[in-house]
């Protein structure tokens, strides 16, 4: 019985009845039939159908091949103008379709724009160089005991990055960058800012940078070289020859020994000058930390595997590496990894990016939601294209009648989309244009990252991905209609179901409220957080405090010509702004268990520093004014610190007097202060933290200015720092801006975020009037005859507008607890210090939308509800 | 000449349709190649040569009824045409003579 059932495979029937000549294809069918049946009796059935599956292929041959009727193709062209025609005539006659299905899809067709430049861009990064697909930078994982960071670092340290291209056979070429080469370039009178890297001599046999002047081979070898980029070359020595001559650096002299083409912009790695790494064999000579296999934060390895390389021995290569050098330092693994240079601009987020990164979380992100707000737009089109279908099928009847047949149907409608998704292209370009400033305003790595220029290459990018939305707006209804019986359309159109896909346009509208309202309300909870860490209690006070940077001016040249402007109220120093995200730690050892030492977050203030800020001395004294050049003996702690070391059991005023053992100095404590918010208020950071003092050659000066005209006494103090220092450019800002611009990513996402949402409502809401407006009007008739009969204007309201609201109702009760469960228990609790929850943001998004959609309904029901039933029914 | 020599599988072919005479359809063609000769014989092939002997007038074929065996499909008989005759005769004429070349003894020592 079995056997008899069995069929073929039909898509490898359709297959070859798709290739084969029809005089052919008979005879072919009957054959394989018949194997197939015979095959049955003897094997398995899926094994019979994977023969005949393969004698199908099989049967592909010359001489059965179906050539190209020219016929048909010319059928076909010809066709194509008509489609084009009708298309065009059916769009201008149905004019709020058109305008809503245009409007929908050229906005979110922007977005889709702004993406595949964003893609495109980040995509293009480091393709200049020449093996860009076979360097690899070596990242690196820092463990110490059982706390494993999260995150690679990009960096490694440079005794590995060193033994990597000593050791590793087959391994020649490596190119080792190191940070921290900047500071003034002096040549004759002129000095110029610059920033740059050390590096090997390697580096230009790994990348491909250009050299202009100087020898590639050896521009980095000898000991304070140094290569500048064409621009920097212009700005210090003009037109005059530059190779050959020596700048002064620091206290140091470089030879220029090339000058390399400026850095193209797609290229993560970005300086103005490069100076040779061994320059630094001599200036760090005495220094232990260089080579130390810990130090894992400054240095870069990129290296250039051979082509025939093993991939996975090279790995191998790098664990023993890790394993032989482990013990040396105590507690201490470092996990090493190798990242291909392609992935480095949109691959996984790693700490101490040589240059910003986008990260492919925050792709993936946008990505994602701008493909949601596309398909938003598509569900419109498929939608009201089958709403209208009761206008449409008759003349796909006809059409059908005079002898067109599926896919040429499909082929109509398709093209229609295509059409209607070109049109919206033009406007989606304009608005692409129009916004592209304001979309790489919305936060500086943007930016930096970023040109969105445009390109041939990304212009047919955008036809194509037009193309792509017109298809997979117009596929569903194209089938939809290519389906329609001619017959019945033509005898009867009540007897087409026209409206049997109602639950699946349900379902396309549920979607697209359900994605607004979850926007809507997660901008609305990410608005709430921002506010939240903007004003959030640090424990100290920022008010009217303005930070200026230093940059290595001397501290005591300002602060005399700032002391003179009657609104300054006081100044302070200090090593570094806490609460931005700026951290330096130090090893403290725990004075009640020698085994036991803890990481401590530090500053270094000088005396007005806590009465500046407002903090809180629980017990013992501030410091007091002393010369730098005597030993360090004092510190500050915060109430964390006692906790974490059980110190005088927590008591501030017995703490007083201690001992702690900080870098092996033995520090008094002479102050307990309150504890307050080091680090950025929303980093899971520990808490302890220790003040320490210096007066001099700290970086930034804190600034209390009392001023009832602030405009001009920030004029007055940039005029100070001008007269000062000509060099640098002032930098200087209020400590609340700092704190805001520390929250930069937050409120980039809130704005994006937030834009998406509003494209979303209006796709949504435009889609809702689309399909009340022609279900309404499908019901004209219906509505007429109630209120002939006596229906009233409210019950027709409820009427028609019931399964609408239900539907919105439908859509509250699945996104709002998916909003819930998303920012309560997977974003949120990822978030320290964050604000809870509450119920106001998810009602006020709700309510927002909510009162759009129900006006919009209740308008245009209303306005078919009071049209006059004899002006309808009597043309009957 | 192409077009009139025939190919050692070519011949084969020819030879089944002849001996089947009105049972020549393309499986059973197959089925009873594989029967003389004992080696497995591929459909598609066999297609293949029914379609160029056709093409080249050494055999003509027409359609025939449609059955429940071949899901409803008709098949497609084969008759050997005059030309097709007078090609296996040739080829059969040309064998004979050189079989007949051979001496006796000769081919009893081997």
């Amino acid at each position: 019985m079995k056997v008899k059932n069995t069929r073929p495979p039909q898509w490898a029937t359709r297959l070859l009845a798709w290739y084969c000549k029809s005089e052919l294809l008979e005879d072919l069918e009957g054959d394989l039939f018949e194997c197939f049946h015979r095959n049955l009796k003897i094997k398995s059935v899926w094994m019979s159908k994977l023969i005949y599956t393969l004698d199908v292929v099989k049967f592909f041959r010359l001489y059965t091949i179906r050539k190209p009727e020219f016929i048909n193709l010319l059928i076909n062209w010809i066709m194509i103008g008509s489609y084009i025609k009708t298309s065009g005539r059916s769009l201008v006659r149905n004019k709020l379709f058109s305008v809503i299905n245009i409007a929908g899809l050229s906005i979110s067709m922007a977005v889709g724009l702004l993406m595949i430049g964003v893609l495109l861009d980040t995509f293009s990064y480091d393709k200049f160089h020449e093996n860009h697909k076979y360097i690899y930078r070596v990242i690196s994982r820092y463990q110490f005991l059982d706390h494993k960071d999260n995150d690679f670092n990009a960096t490694t340290s440079l005794l590995a990055a060193k033994s990597i291209k000593e050791t590793f056979a087959g391994i020649n070429e490596v190119a080792i960058l190191r940070r921290g080469f900047e500071g003034d370039a002096h040549f004759g009178e002129k000095t110029i800012p610059l920033a740059g890297l050390w590096s090997n001599g390697d580096f230009f046999r790994v990348f491909s940078f250009l050299l202009l002047q100087g020898n590639p081979a050896n521009a980095l070898n000898a000991p304070f070289s140094v290569v500048l980029t064409e621009k920097s070359a212009n700005k210090l020595f003009g037109n005059t020859r530059a190779l050959g001559n020596v700048i002064k650096l620091g206290d140091r002299q470089y030879t220029v020994t090339g000058i390399v083409k400026d850095v193209p912009k797609f290229s993560h790695i970005q300086f103005d000058m490069l100076a040779s790494l061994s320059s630094r064999e001599i200036t760090e000579k005495d220094n232990n930390n260089e080579m130390a296999w810990d130090d894992v934060w400054n240095t870069y390895a990129y290296v250039l595997l051979p082509k025939d390389a093993h991939f996975k021995t090279f790995q191998d290569n790098l664990n023993k590496l890790a394993k032989r050098e482990d013990p040396k330092v105590k507690n201490t693994h470092i996990e090493l990894k190798l990242q291909p240079m392609d992935d480095i601009v949109n691959g996984d987020n790693l700490n101490n990016q040589i240059g910003p990164t986008m990260g492919f979380t925050l792709l993936w992100i946008f990505g994602g939601l701008a493909i949601v707000v596309l398909l938003s737009a598509c569900f419109n089109y498929t939608n009201l294209s089958i709403a209208r279908s009761l206008r449409r099928s008759r003349e796909v009847g006809i059409r059908k009648v005079i002898g067109a047949n599926k896919t040429h149907v499909l082929e109509q409608f398709l093209i229609e989309a295509i059409m209607l998704s070109l049109v919206s292209l033009v406007a989606a370009f304009i608005i692409f244009l129009i916004f592209k400033p304001y979309f790489l305003s919305v936060h500086p790595d943007l930016q930096r990252v970023l040109v969105l220029d445009l390109s041939p290459k990304l212009i047919i990018c955008f036809i194509l991905f037009a193309v792509f939305v017109g298809i997979s707006a117009g596929l569903f209804p194209a089938l939809f209609f290519s389906n329609i019986n001619a017959v019945h359309v033509l005898k009867n159109i009540a007897s087409v179901k026209l409206f049997q896909k109602v639950t699946l346009r349900k379902v396309l509208i549920v979607f697209q409220y359900c994605i607004s309202l979850m926007l809507i309300t997660g901008t609305l909870v990410l608005f709430k957080q921002y506010k939240h860490f903007l004003t959030f209690d640090l424990g100290f006070s920022t008010e009217n405090i303005l930070n200026i940077d230093l940059q290595g001016v001397k501290a005591e040249l300002v602060i005399k010509e700032l002391t003179e402007l009657p609104e300054v109220k006081g100044i302070s120093q200090s090593a570094l702004i806490s609460s931005v995200g700026n951290y330096w730690g130090v090893d403290v050892k725990n004075p009640n268990n020698p085994e036991d030492s803890a990481g401590v977050y530090f500053n270094r203030v000088d005396e007005n520093y806590i009465p500046l800020h407002g903090h809180v001395l629980l017990a013992g004294t501030n410091f007091s004014p002393r010369p730098d050049s005597a030993k360090e003996s004092e510190i500050i702690v915060n109430q964390q610190v006692l906790k974490r070391f059980h110190l005088a059991q927590q008591d501030p005023a017995k703490a007083v007097g201690e001992i702690l053992k900080v870098e092996g100095k033995l520090l008094t404590i002479i102050g307990v202060m309150k504890d307050f918010q080091y680090g950025k208020a929303n980093n899971k950071t520990s808490k302890e933290v220790i003040l320490r003092y210096k007066s001099h050659g700290l970086n930034y000066l804190n600034v209390k200015i009392l001023s009832l005209d602030l405009p001009a006494t920030i004029a007055k103090i940039q005029a100070i720092w001008k007269k000062i220092d000509p060099v640098h450019p002032y930098q200087a800002k209020f400590y609340d801006d700092q704190i805001e611009d520390a929250f930069q990513g937050l409120a980039a996402s809130i704005k994006m975020a937030g834009s998406l949402a509003f494209l979303a409502i209006c796709i949504s809401s435009m889609g809702l009037l689309g399909m009340v407006v022609f279900t309404t009007e499908t019901r004209l008739k219906e509505i007429s005859i109630r209120k002939v009969l006596g229906a009233g204007e409210g019950g027709l309201l409820y009427l028609l507008s019931r399964s609408f609201v239900l539907l919105l109702g439908i859509s509250i009760l699945i996104s709002m607890p998916i909003t819930y469960i998303f920012f309560d228990k997977i974003l949120l609790p990822n978030i320290a210090n964050h604000a809870p929850l509450s119920l106001m943001e998810g009602l006020a998004g709700t309510l927002a939308v909510m009162i759009i959609a129900v006006l919009m309904i209740s308008l245009q029901t209303l306005k078919v509800t009071r049209t006059n039933p004899a002006e309808i029914l009597k043309n009957e | 000449m192409k077009g009139t020599n025939l190919g050692e599988f070519e011949e084969l072919v020819l030879l089944t349709i002849a001996a089947l005479v009105s049972n020549a359809y393309s499986v059973g063609i197959c089925d009873e190649l594989e029967r003389q000769s004992g080696r497995a014989v591929k459909l598609g092939v066999v297609h293949a040569v029914l379609n160029r002997l056709e093409e080249k007038g050494l055999a003509k074929s027409k359609l025939g009824e449609a059955t429940q065996a071949r899901g409803g499909k008709r098949k497609r008989y084969y008759t050997i045409t005059s030309a097709g005759k007078a090609a296996l005769l040739k080829s059969k004429e040309v064998r004979d003579q050189l079989w007949n070349m051979i001496p006796e003894l000769s081919i009893k020592r081997i």
